[in-house]
């Protein structure tokens, strides 16, 4: 039944899909200035449908209703609430169809909310966006279909993957989704400019909104994911440079780039080329990641259940974009001149694009690498994490400086400006760091330059707010706080980083274990049955030998039931200054359990910096006024 | 002749050839510096010149009954139904790690049979299997 309602509207979104394109086309070559109420209509029905095609899936979920493949093989009668809603995009399918509705939503909302703009550019953005929304739409109908029937309709489901039951992992792939599919708003309309000869200034009012609203999603998305990974995986880190993690950063530095130079387009009315490029390769990188995490063909620790025939298809729709965009930009592009000042803010903002480049090179290259050498040479190799950090951490320093004075500089041309605010700021981070530096413990020549950098961007910032706050300029206060941000996020990565504890022993319950500072205690298990797993429960006694603090820390072996799967959950004690990390497995029932203790200093910092980032992106979004 | 411009503008691009070569240069320098090659155990055990001491990863099936735990650390046999590895680790293992499972070792040799292994690396998925193991066993099961 489910599976009929649910197919049924996918096609009349099909079909839908078809109709626009085909009356937007038509519309195309009329000579009236609005573009017919039809195809709104049309687009709004789109939109009710894609909605209402989701709304059943999720139905399906929550009536735990087995004659859906989909449900059959992601839910269980058992699993709470909130799961089973959360279930429907923790898998393949389901997750597809959340990305045709964003792709349909955005749509929609692109058509109504610009209509000052030119009629034909409107007309090809929406043409293009249901060309990408079709070719979803097809993958869906002919390799993933949510609702496809199973009969005889089994009695019980098997159940989602334990780890993936987390309130963090439940909402980090709709707020990804919401990043990387909302790229595709101005990869249609970057196509469309193109075609319909509306670029510059107008071109960039267009798209800043979305561009600014998919950046936050992204940011936030990457976030949350790094938080769960953090408590769930277990090993008390929150970036592995995984090929997974590496290639949701692909596209988010592209469209950093793209938010920065296309301030350079509104006000500057150049590098229009440019822009159009970062456009196009912001969706490109989206879907290129979509690629790999889908196919299996990265070794990653993040890797689900992935299936070789997906990538194939994902493959051939990309090769198409990439060549289409292409041949379109080659055709289409005209020439510019650049006549940049080196001292002008436009320098400053291609600066950051340079960096932001460099970024996305490496990564790229640390990922493709490998898939390169085994089809090449048949040699399996995974590039470890120093690599990233040797080539990306020095360049943070001069970005970090960079990041600090270029928003200082004025539109095509200023005077030297070396302010007092400038040079304090760099005494006092010198000064600061030289006080961490000797107090607190020796670090390299690099990790100073990193502090210090970070300090400087850091006091600036501040000495920025207050400044900005007196003159009451709160236009642009977002940028100086996700500035802010960025700084206080690689100072706090920078000292977890370098004064982080870490010990790995196994230990039977009652005995005690003594570290320099600290004594553990194992004192004894107890077993808890919840709702839909078993619990071991270890009751570890943290002694602080220098400071006499004692705590306690609670680590769980967890059996879930359905599907049967062991998950080891940390035992966390958040604090202002640090965190205690703690968790324990066994294997083979042996009597010892491995015990992993780490002590990590301002963990807490690390996720209000992140976030600090992409508050000032949301705030940005809610001015009416901006920088300029 | 060339006017100012022009000339400005080739300076700018040898300025940019150049930058680009030598951030190149260093950008795959290191990469040949921190690569990690995945070997099996018949593979460590056929290679003459494998490098004791230098990162690596190793993967195969754990072995049924190999898993000994004692007050420092985890030891077991990795097994590619060939030849077989002994590896230490410390630390907590991942919930997917156990016997006759796949798992990947990343660490450094000891001698060619034995492997000291600073990290652990299992699935979310309790069915998948790392490409780079199932084509081992696919090659061995024949």
């Amino acid at each position: 039944m489910l599976s009929n309602i649910g197919i049924g509207l996918i096609i009349s979104v099909l079909i839908l899909s078809f109709l626009t394109i085909y009356s937007a086309s038509l519309d195309l070559e009329t000579s009236s200035q609005t573009i017919k109420k039809s195809i709104y209509k049309l687009s709004l029905f789109q939109t009710t449908f894609t909605i209402l095609s989701f709304l059943t899936l999720i139905i399906g979920f929550l009536n735990s209703d087995f004659s859906l493949v989909n449900v059959y093989e992601n839910s269980h009668t058992e699993k709470p609430f909130f799961y089973k809603i959360a279930g429907t995009w923790g898998n393949h399918e389901g997750s597809l169809l959340l990305w045709i509705n964003i792709l349909v939503i955005f749509s929609y909302l692109f058509l109504v909310f610009n209509h000052t703009h030119a009629k034909k550019f409107r007309l090809y953005t929406l043409i293009f966006q249901n060309i990408l929304i079709l070719g979803f739409l097809f993958f869906l109908l002919l390799n993933s279909n949510p609702f496809s029937p199973i009969y005889p309709t089994p009695p019980e489901g098997l159940g989602l993957n334990p780890i993936l039951q987390d309130p963090a992992l439940a909402i980090h792939p709709p707020l990804l989704y919401v990043g990387f599919v909302g790229c595709s708003i101005y990869f249609s309309a970057a196509m469309a400019s193109l075609l319909s000869n509306y670029g510059g200034k107008l071109f960039a009012q267009s798209i800043k909104t979305w561009v600014k609203i998919s950046w936050c999603f992204q940011t936030l998305g990457i976030i949350v994911g790094s938080i769960w990974a953090y408590y769930e995986l277990g090993w008390g880190g929150f970036w592995f440079w995984d090929p997974v993690e590496n290639a949701s950063l692909l596209p988010w530095f592209a469209i950093t780039a793209l938010m920065h130079s296309l301030i350079v387009l509104e006000k500057r009315n150049t590098l229009y080329p440019w822009v159009i490029i970062l456009c196009l390769s912001t969706f490109i990188l989206s879907v290129i990641g979509t690629f790999l995490v889908r196919s299996g063909i990265l070794n990653s620790v993040h890797t689900f259940a992935s299936d070789p025939s997906r990538g194939v298809y994902i493959l051939l729709f990309l090769s198409l974009m990439i060549f289409s965009a292409l041949t379109i930009f080659f055709m289409k592009h005209k020439k510019e001149n650049y006549n940049f000042n080196l001292k002008s803010k436009e320098t400053f903002i291609l600066a950051n694009n340079w960096f932001m480049a460099f970024f996305l090179v490496t990564v790229l290259i640390g990922i493709l690498y490998p898939i390169f050498l085994d089809v090449l040479t048949n040699t399996k190799i995974s590039v470890g994490p120093p690599f990233f950090n040797i080539v990306i951490i020095p360049l943070v320093v001069p970005f970090m400086i960079l990041m600090a004075i270029g928003p200082k500089f004025n539109w095509i041309k200023s005077q030297n400006k070396i302010s007092y605010k400038i040079i304090f700021s760099i005494l006092c981070a010198i000064g600061i760091n030289l006080f961490i530096f000797y107090f607190f413990g020796e670090y390299s020549l690099l990790s100073n330059l990193i502090f210090i950098a970070a300090i400087f961007l850091i006091l600036h910032s501040f000495l920025d707010i207050k400044k900005n706050i007196s003159k009451k300029n709160r236009y642009k206060l977002p940028r100086i706080i996700s500035h802010l941000g960025f700084g206080l996020l690689v100072f706090f990565i920078g000292i977890n980083h370098q004064f982080s504890l870490e010990e790995d022993f196994n230990l039977k319950v009652g005995e005690i274990k003594k570290t320099d500072n600290y004594e553990i205690n194992f004192q004894d298990i107890k077993i808890k049955e919840s709702k839909n797993y078993k619990a071991v429960i270890g009751n570890f006694k943290l002694t602080n030998l220098k400071k006499n603090l004692v705590e306690y820390l609670e680590p769980e072996i967890r059996i879930y039931s359905n599907p049967e799967t062991l998950t080891y959950e940390a035992a966390i004690k958040t604090k202002i200054t640090s965190d205690f990390y703690l968790t324990m497995s066994n294997v083979s029932r042996s009597d010892y359990y491995n015990i992993k203790f780490q002590k990590k200093p301002f963990m807490v910092w690390i996720w209000v910096s992140a976030l600090m980032i992409t508050f000032g992106g949301f705030m940005q979004l809610s001015l009416k006024k901006n920088e300029d | 002749m060339l006017t100012k411009k022009v000339k400005n503008r080739i300076l700018f691009l040898t300025y940019v050839f150049f930058f680009s070569i030598i951030a190149l240069f260093f950008i795959l320098k290191s990469l040949n510096k921190n690569i990690l090659y995945f070997s099996s155990p018949t593979e460590i055990k056929q290679k003459e010149d494998i490098p004791l001491g230098k990162a690596m990863r190793v993967g195969g099936m754990v072995k049924k009954d190999s898993i000994t735990v004692n007050q420092k650390n985890i030891q077991f046999i990795v097994t590619d139904f060939e030849n077989e590895i002994l590896i230490s680790y410390s630390g907590t293992v991942p919930n997917l790690f156990a016997e006759e499972k796949g798992v990947v070792a990343e660490g450094k040799l000891s001698d060619k049979n034995f492997f000291i292994a600073d990290r652990i690396l299992a699935k979310h998925d309790e069915n998948y299997m790392p490409p780079e193991i199932k084509e081992i066993i696919e090659k061995n099961a024949k």
